[in-house]
């Protein structure tokens, strides 16, 4: 049990960096990008390629999150210049990226057991920290460096993109999503910055795939089937349960929401009536749930408001009736 | 004489060869001088907003050509002509980013003529900056910096929105009927402070407006459109001593029908 709840943390981890990325297109943006389900994908075929042919995991990693990058940018490409449809171009972009990911693994799946990834080379770094930890925790893990590694990365990337949309040209991109009539009229290439942010959003989702498959040890073409819907139930339960005034806090909420999401699913997949193949389902559900049930106890609380309000009214009438 | 803004020979047909077609402007010719404050009155369809448009680039005329400060325009994006013109527009949600802070709105409105760079959009000598500028508007925002815009009344953000287009001193300014959507009393501050800021910084101006006692009362020329033409104009002394009635017999004169507008104030 706590093993499982310990990998889901894990994975977690590794899920936020594409939730993060869900983020920027969905609510920064307002951009409902379908691109995740195949640049995911992109991401994990690109450096696991790489990897197999001999190149560093960094470095693999990394042309992953470049690889996201150029994906992203055909998406907006479509909306900008060729006039599509939001939804629409991403799902076109999506069904073309199944074909190019195909190309690109040469087969639907590449395994990386054999391979040195970035988990195994944390791995070795963290095994002396293991070893000690070993005989103060009495719960041993494998290894403490995922967790560790995904943690650090997680922070360092959302701290960034907290300092980047502060920036100029950050706060540029917000008011994409805010209000294009205003920023075209302050001078901003709306098409320019709709173009950087899906590309920005589409590299952390590589990113992420890329990690996932060396984390789960292959790549496979079908990994990415409903990614968005994952990304989009990571920053609705984050958003919930976390809240997002801010943008340092709604980066926060939506890591959060990525790790108890994770955490959810490895729950509900304990329940025997439950299989694996449901995890869409119980998807599905969750993110239902994280939308309606504010909303429900919201109307709650604002029925309560009046029903006071009118509780009091009525009191007072009782009194001014009483004193004449 | 240097023009800040030229107008030659615009026009613009919708719809063209269709049962639908409208001429929207006819041969529109205009000329601003530095500091020129135009109205512009004109009944429903007159083509007012149509020129407003061709001059910010959100439309593309079908003849004609538009300068700025002696540069062809004609051609450049509504993004890139945004570096020489500041605009107001007529619903006060238009003009700002509602789930932004006001100092961030600000920002956003500073990089008009500035390029955008990685640099922070907000740093601490922008940030008195704002204030200073904020305060100028008498409505206390200078203490609500950290507030999202869209916490604030309609009457609020359109000063916030004059403010924003102004006070980076655009070439020209297009305010589009920018005090119609305000209840009366908003309305007045909003033509108050648009006087007092576009005085203060001489900025050469292009006002539409659906009421002839502000048409009247403001700026140092006007002009009165029909059917996509400029069928009136006065300037200079003649326009000072224009009034209400004097408007409509003139436009009476020369259309020989009454001035049909169900959102033209008369009084």
């Amino acid at each position: 049990m706590i093993t499982a709840l310990f990998s889901s943390v894990e994975a977690g981890l590794l899920y936020a960096l594409m939730a993060l990325g869900v983020y920027i297109s969905f609510r920064i943006l307002d951009f409902p990008d379908l691109t995740v389900d195949g640049s995911f994908v992109t991401g994990a075929a690109v450096a696991s390629v790489f990897i197999v042919g001999g190149v560093h995991p960094f470095v693999a990693s990394l042309a992953a999150l470049g690889a996201g990058f150029l994906a992203g940018c055909t998406t907006g490409l479509l909306h900008t210049k060729g006039k599509i449809n939001p939804l629409l171009s991403g799902i076109l972009m999506m069904i073309a990226l199944y074909s190019i990911n195909l190309r690109i693994m040469g087969k639907p799946n590449v395994p990386l057991l054999q391979q040195e990834t970035v988990m195994t080379i944390m791995a070795k770094q963290f095994q002396r920290m293991d070893e000690a930890l070993a005989t103060i925790v009495p719960f041993v893990p494998k290894t403490w460096a995922v967790i560790v590694f995904g943690t650090l990365l997680v922070v360092i990337v959302k701290v960034v993109i907290d300092l980047f949309l502060k920036t100029e040209v950050g706060l540029a991109l917000r008011a994409v999503g805010d209000n294009k009539k205003m920023i075209a009229s302050f001078s901003g290439n709306t098409d320019r910055l709709t173009i950087l942010g899906l590309g920005l959003s589409n590299a952390l989702v590589a990113f992420s795939g890329a990690l996932i498959a060396q984390y789960s040890g292959f790549s496979d073409i079908g990994m990415g089937i409903g990614m968005i819907v994952i990304g989009l139930a990571s920053v609705i339960i984050g958003e919930a349960l976390f809240g997002a005034k801010t943008i340092v806090r709604a980066t926060l909420a939506v890591i959060l929401g990525a790790i108890v999401y994770r955490i959810v699913i490895t729950l509900a997949l304990r329940v025997q009536f439950l299989e694996t193949g449901d995890v869409k389902l119980i998807t599905a559900c969750i993110v239902i749930l994280a939308l309606v049930v504010p909303q429900m106890v919201a109307a709650r609380a604002e029925k309560q408001r009046k029903a006071r309000k009118r509780g009091a009214s009525v009191a007072s009438t009782q009194a001014d009736y009483e004193s004449v | 004489m240097r023009l800040l803004l030229q107008l030659k020979q615009i026009t613009k047909v919708f719809n063209e060869g269709t049962i639908d077609e409208k001429v929207a402007l006819k041969h529109i010719e205009l000329s601003l001088q530095p500091g020129d404050f135009v109205t512009i009155i004109g009944s429903n369809g007159a083509g007012k907003s149509t020129l407003m448009n061709i001059i910010s680039g959100r439309l593309s005329p079908d003849t004609g050509e538009v300068m700025i400060d002696g540069k062809h325009v004609t051609t450049m994006s509504e993004h890139d002509r945004a570096r020489y013109i500041g605009r107001v527009f007529q619903d006060p949600m238009a003009g700002t980013a509602p789930n932004m802070t006001i100092e961030e709105n600000l920002a956003i409105a500073y990089n008009r003529t500035v390029k955008r760079t990685l640099r922070f959009g907000v740093t601490k000598k922008r940030r008195q900056f704002f204030k200073e500028t904020l305060a100028t508007l008498q409505l206390g925002l200078e203490n609500r910096l950290h507030a999202k815009v869209g916490l604030l009344s309609g009457g609020e953000r359109q000063a916030l929105s004059l403010l924003m287009a102004t006070f980076t001193k655009p070439h020209v300014l297009l305010l589009d009927e920018h005090t119609a959507a305000l209840d009366p009393a908003r309305a007045q501050l909003i033509t108050d402070l648009t006087k007092q800021i576009v005085e203060q910084h001489r900025l050469t101006t292009l006002m539409v407006t659906h009421n002839m006692e502000q048409a009247v009362q403001l700026g140092n020329r006007l002009i009165m459109m029909d059917g996509g033409q400029i069928i009136f104009e006065a300037s200079g002394e003649e326009k000072k001593k224009l009034t209400v009635e004097k408007l409509l017999q003139e436009f009476q004169r020369i259309r020989g029908s009454q001035f049909a507008s169900d959102r033209a104030v008369l009084v």
